[in-house]
């Protein structure tokens, strides 16, 4: 794995392994010492051109457990068409000797051109691009649904997701975290289903591998886990959905609506949450809740990301 | 002693793919067309055209040479050298530039430069309102009337959308014989739009540029035309559902003309997979059975010309993310040989086709008098010799153009401008750029009102 720019890079054994690997990082996490030697000398460079505090804050963390040298360089503002290009980025870090850069951008593909461009030699990881992807929220979910739906709870190293039947709620269209899910999920064998109003699904969306729905209440049924995706207010002036309460009504995740799922079925969210929007306070907290796990997950599928991009052929 | 005076014998050249006979032009025409290597060579440059085909010099309807407002771009000059070694002798320079084309005093100006560098006619597309932005009309007579003799009028690059607005310039034009040229691009339908809408924008994560924002404009143009009997011009046609809109149009008798550009013909969105953004485009690049139907529209004379939207970059325009990258892509000096590659090759069109969408509609369309017309003796002297067998790796660092951003670079393709006559003066020779013609040399047109060479 040279970079990791989307979740369609990942076959499923790469998948598996990655997963396996986040496993046992998480072990390594338990100790009292939580710093591993595997990327003592190395540079990683997040390069943050969009806000975004906790995926940056995972990222580091996860670099800094394995010992990397970390650099944070957020760019907000200096996005598309102002201050300095992304090349000219890329060629700074290439002069500071990055070794591998996690880029977040506003603009789908960006970590493409700076994988693809030739401006650096560095190891690419995407942290978000536009509406393109997210491949390690991706590889978190995954990892959160293995070991709850085929774990028991805890670690099923070498299993995929076989017959998982996973719901994905929300704003399909403007959503990376979406792509990349329907693209991992399928690859570790999973059947996803996305629910949404059809103004928030993309044109072509039949030809991705995955169920459509406009029907919630009818999709959740025999569904193992639900995932809510965030929703911007402002959609609503853009005629997407006519209001916050019209959406809620009909898409947003409730108490009654977790009811409709098997007891064993878990809820996810990548947030941040708006609470009262998509998902409503008393089922962001309840017991099928596995939104926190989630964030403390992200950083052990992180190291082990970074770990395999950067340590991978000596492992 | 001025190349422009050099007779020259194009010995054994095939017009439009026909016999071989010799040309000899002489006096800025066509002076004989006789049987290959009968030709009296005194005092003439020989030409071996053996194997080559002879058509009438190119015209585009549709470039943008960025002077003035873009030098770091392209200019007047540049852009128009790279016209001839595309083998072009007249070009339609397109309004967009900063001063915007909107009065006489700026289409004079790009009249002027095309006229001094020499290497084509540059015929100024006039804006249809000011500064493009599509509120009131500019001074379509006053541009019409000028030296430039402007007969096509666009604010190409953005589309005329306001319906009473585009009803009032067609129904205006039709007082000196002139053409609105739409770009049929609805505009709150594209907001932010990045690529063709379709499974691979869906995928990618890019805005989508839907196909029904073009239909929706060209159906509606195609209905005030009839309405108030003027003549449509329908710029970059994209899509399969605008094909079936111009097709029923010019069933029922509308004056509507369209064009194709040579990348719509080739090329689709699965380019973009990459985010490279020197495939970003507008209108975007579309689906493989767009562009099966767009070379059956040609085919059919649905489509009336091939048109290169020849749109030349600086390189930091494309070296960037894909959303913050201009849209266009070079193609003065790929068009025949993209046209060989996807239409005569496959057999949707023979050497007579090409003529006929690459010269003769585009300059009956542009009212482009001189241009366009046979290879016969007393014809203007407007060739060029393509070698069909010669194949070509795409470099736009070799290019005349100054703009880098061929979306065909590294291709293959087939068919080679071996010279090219505007004229009867060689703008090229053995491929290469010859010398630029000067003005007032034999074969400038008789002063009449709107002419060009009386200034």
């Amino acid at each position: 794995m040279r970079h990791l720019l989307s979740a369609a890079d990942l076959s499923r054994e790469e998948a598996v392994q990655l997963l396996d690997v986040a496993e046992q990082m998480v072990g390594t996490q338990q100790r009292e010492i939580k710093k591993l030697p595997a990327l003592r000398g190395r540079t990683v460079v997040n390069l943050f051109f969009e806000d975004s505090t906790r995926t940056r804050i995972s990222f580091e963390a996860a670099a800094k457990r394995l010992s990397a040298d970390v650099i944070t360089f957020s760019a907000k503002g200096s996005s598309v068409s102002k201050g300095e290009s992304l090349k000219d980025t890329a060629l700074t870090l290439e002069a500071m000797g990055a070794d591998a850069v996690v880029v977040r951008h506003p603009a789908s593909g960006a970590p493409h051109r700076l994988a693809r461009a030739g401006w650096t030699r560095s190891a690419v990881l995407n942290a978000g691009d536009g509406t393109h992807e997210h491949p390690t929220q991706a590889l978190l979910d995954a990892f959160t649904l293995r070991r709850h739906l085929v774990g028991g709870g805890g670690p099923a190293t070498g299993a995929d997701l076989a017959g998982l039947r996973v719901g994905i709620v929300g704003d399909v269209l403007h959503s990376r975290v979406a792509r990349s899910d329907v693209l991992l999920l399928h690859t570790l064998g999973a059947q996803v289903t996305l629910v949404a109003p059809p103004t928030l699904l993309p044109v072509g969306v039949e030809s991705w591998p995955c169920r459509v729905s406009y029907d919630l209440d009818a999709a959740l049924e025999g569904l193992d886990a639900v995932m809510a995706l965030r929703v911007q207010l402002e959609r609503m002036d853009a005629a997407f959905f006519p209001s916050a309460r019209e959406y809620s009504r009909r898409y947003g995740l409730d108490a009654r609506r977790l009811a409709l799922l098997p007891e064993h079925a878990v809820l996810l969210h990548p947030g941040p949450m708006n609470r009262g929007l998509e998902i409503t306070a008393e089922a962001a907290d309840g017991a099928r809740s596995r939104i926190v796990e989630q964030v403390s997950n992200g950083v052990a599928v992180r190291m082990a990301a970074l770990y395999l991009l950067l340590a991978g052929e000596d492992a | 002693m001025t190349d422009t005076q050099t007779a020259h014998v194009l010995r054994g050249a095939r017009p439009l793919g026909a016999e071989p006979v010799d040309l000899v032009l002489r006096d800025g025409r066509i002076a004989e067309v006789v049987p290959a290597g009968t030709a009296d060579a005194a005092g003439a440059r020989v030409v071996d055209a053996d194997g080559l085909v002879a058509l009438p010099g190119l015209v585009d309807l549709h470039t943008h040479l960025r002077e003035p407002g873009r030098e770091d771009a392209e200019t007047v000059e540049s852009g128009t050298r790279a016209a001839a070694r595309g083998g072009f002798t007249a070009v339609h320079a397109m309004a967009n530039t900063a001063p915007v084309a909107d009065t006489a005093g700026v289409v004079e100006q790009v009249w002027r430069l095309g006229r001094a560098a020499g290497w084509v006619d540059v015929r100024p597309v006039g804006a249809v309102t000011i500064g493009l932005e599509g509120q009131r009309l500019a001074e379509l007579g006053a541009m019409a009337d000028s030296a430039a003799g402007v007969r096509v009028f666009s604010d190409d690059g953005k589309c005329v959308h306001d319906a009473v607005l585009m009803r009032r310039a067609l129904e205006y034009v039709k007082a000196f014989d002139g053409v609105v040229a739409q770009h049929a691009q609805e505009p709150r339908l594209t907001e932010g739009a990045q690529m063709h809408e379709g499974p691979v924008s869906g995928v990618l994560g890019l805005r989508g540029w839907p196909a029904v924002a073009e239909e929706a404009i060209i159906a509606r143009d195609v209905l005030l035309a009839a309405h108030v009997g003027s003549r449509l011009h329908v710029c970059h046609v994209s899509t399969a559902g605008s094909v079936e809109l111009i097709r029923w149009a010019k069933a029922r008798g509308t004056d509507v003309t369209a064009e194709v550009t040579p990348h719509h013909l080739l090329l689709t969105d699965e380019l973009v997979r990459g985010y490279d953004p020197v495939y970003k485009v507008n209108p975007p690049l579309r689906s493989a059975e767009d562009v099966q139907a767009l070379r059956e529209a040609v085919a059919d004379g649905t489509i009336d010309a091939v048109a290169t939207d020849h749109a030349p970059h600086p390189v930091e325009d494309k070296d960037c993310e894909w959303a913050a990258a201009a849209m266009g892509m070079t193609g003065l000096e790929t068009a025949l040989s993209v046209v060989q590659h996807a239409l005569v090759e496959p057999g949707h069109l023979d050497w007579a086709g090409v003529a006929r969408v690459m010269s003769v509609a585009p300059a009956r369309i542009g009212r482009v008098g001189d241009q366009g017309r046979a290879l016969s003796a007393g014809e203007p002297g407007n060739v060029v010799l393509v070698d069909p067998a010669a194949r070509w790796t795409v470099d736009p660092a070799a290019m005349a153009t100054r703009g880098r951003n061929s979306p065909f670079a590294g291709r293959e393709l087939p068919g080679a401008v071996v010279a090219t006559f505007w004229r009867g003066h060689a703008t090229v020779l053995d491929g290469a750029l010859a010398q630029p013609r000067r003005s007032g040399a034999p074969g400038d047109p008789a002063g009449s009102g709107g002419d060009p060479w009386s200034g």
